[in-house]
């Protein structure tokens, strides 16, 4: 059997997807280093792209997924799902709030830098695209098996950039082509 | 940790491509440089999950979200959620958004001359049940036209989301009707070069769902990505145990 083909979100996603819009992942009892992302979307000719909407997936600040296939001896915590969605603004931008997770296991002994995956949906992608969002300054981030795989000249499109004297507010852009295409994966 | 049993990689033609000229938009949004292939971590096996006490209300009657009934013609869409190894998905989030019955979306962008029922807003939700299928209540939508190309006009569908047990099964799609003839036309249908795998697009007129005096039933079964049924090979050679 087959899978069912993707098919584009279409312009029309807010009408079906604003219920479970989630663009504040971490209430304040949640623990962690609270951070904030925010971001633009950008096409091929550097247009903003008012009409994509981003899903986040997130382990805790422990290194822990809230899913049953994560069976890793670690705190829960029962206030964070670790999900994240919104829809960029007219500008192409969006903005989450959450928590910053720990790391999580790689294959084999390797252990992954802290990340977010990022699923990204819009009028013209037949089908998701799917990013990772990582740390700036994160010395696991040299030795992580995923960024490793990519070019190291690309990687950089990975890797949020920290506000000036503000290391809780990042930014971290999504640029379909070009130059300075953000790095997508095949999963 | 034990490498984690992955999830089957589509089969070629079975999934659209992102650059598909014949679809406008994809030209200045489809990535340009090649994909960077990955194995699956812990991080892609698992995802969001989701239960009733995420909403208020059940979503699952799209006619009964107003006072009066929205116009149209009234049918179920039903069907199971399964995945590519035939177990089925339970407990799922299915979201769905549609236009109404004359082919107008909600939408403030959605500039289209056709009315704009006041007892339809066209947005559903259900989880799966225990056994992975689910069932909705809404209207047959309308075909609308679009600006892809000259004398341009989607089908009529229903555009379902869909979370599975994992980031890595994720889908959005969307579902036709049997018979359309806009679907020959359609670049966004037309984008998947396998016509088996297109087909599964189309929903099945479903006697067994209807309701006599009532409503009409559609079946559509979604199929998810499905885990490879041993675990991935070592590079040694040597097989992981489970």
């Amino acid at each position: 059997m087959t899978t069912t083909p993707s098919q584009t979100v279409g312009p029309f996603f807010h009408i079906g997807c604003n219920k479970m819009m989630v663009s504040n992942l971490a209430g304040p009892n949640v623990s962690g280093t609270h951070i904030t992302i925010e971001g633009l979307v950008l096409d091929g000719d550097k247009n903003p792209v008012p009409d994509a909407m981003i899903e986040i997936w997130q382990a805790n600040s422990s290194g822990k997924y809230a899913h049953l296939e994560d069976e890793q001896d670690k705190l829960s915590a029962p206030e964070f799902r670790g999900f994240g969605r919104t829809a960029t603004d007219q500008n192409g931008r969006f903005r989450f709030t959450t928590i910053k997770p720990g790391s999580v296991p790689g294959l084999e002994v390797s252990i992954q830098a802290p990340h977010l995956m990022i699923s990204i949906f819009m009028r013209g992608l037949m089908k998701r695209l799917v990013s990772r969002m990582y740390f700036p300054g994160e010395s696991t981030n040299t030795s992580d098996p995923v960024l490793n795989l990519v070019d190291p000249i690309r990687r950089e499109t990975l890797i949020a950039r920290a506000k000036e004297n503000s290391p809780e507010s990042l930014h971290w852009d999504v640029i379909l082509q070009g130059k300075d295409e953000t790095v997508f994966f095949d999963i | 940790m034990s490498a984690p049993i992955r999830y089957r990689r589509p089969l070629p033609g079975t999934q659209p491509e992102y650059l598909y000229p014949n679809y406008a938009s994809s030209i200045k949004r489809a990535p340009t440089q090649p994909l960077v292939s990955m194995p699956h971590t812990l991080s892609e096996i698992t995802g969001p999950q989701f239960t009733e006490e995420d909403f208020k209300g059940s979503g699952c009657d799209l006619t009964q979200q107003s006072s009066a009934e929205p116009l149209g013609e009234r049918i179920i869409v039903s069907g199971n959620v399964l995945d590519e190894n035939g177990r089925p998905v339970p407990h799922t989030l299915i979201e769905v958004w549609q236009a109404n019955a004359a082919g107008r979306y909600l939408h403030d962008v959605d500039q289209h001359s056709a009315p704009l029922d006041p007892n339809f807003t066209g947005c559903g939700h259900t989880l799966t049940d225990a056994q992975g299928r689910y069932r909705f209540v809404t209207i047959k939508p309308g075909s609308y036209p679009w600006h892809n190309h000259h004398n341009a006009w989607r089908p009529a569908h229903i555009h379902f989301s869909v979370f599975g047990p994992a980031f890595a099964a994720r889908l959005i799609t969307q579902m036709y009707f049997p018979g359309d003839p806009l679907l020959s036309y359609d670049p966004l249908f037309n984008s998947i070069a396998d016509k088996k795998s297109r087909d599964r697009l189309i929903s099945v007129f479903d006697w067994d769902t209807t309701i006599p005096q009532t409503a009409l039933g559609y079946r559509f079964d979604i199929v998810l990505r499905g885990r490879e049924e041993t675990p991935m090979e070592e590079p040694s050679g040597k097989r992981r145990k489970k």
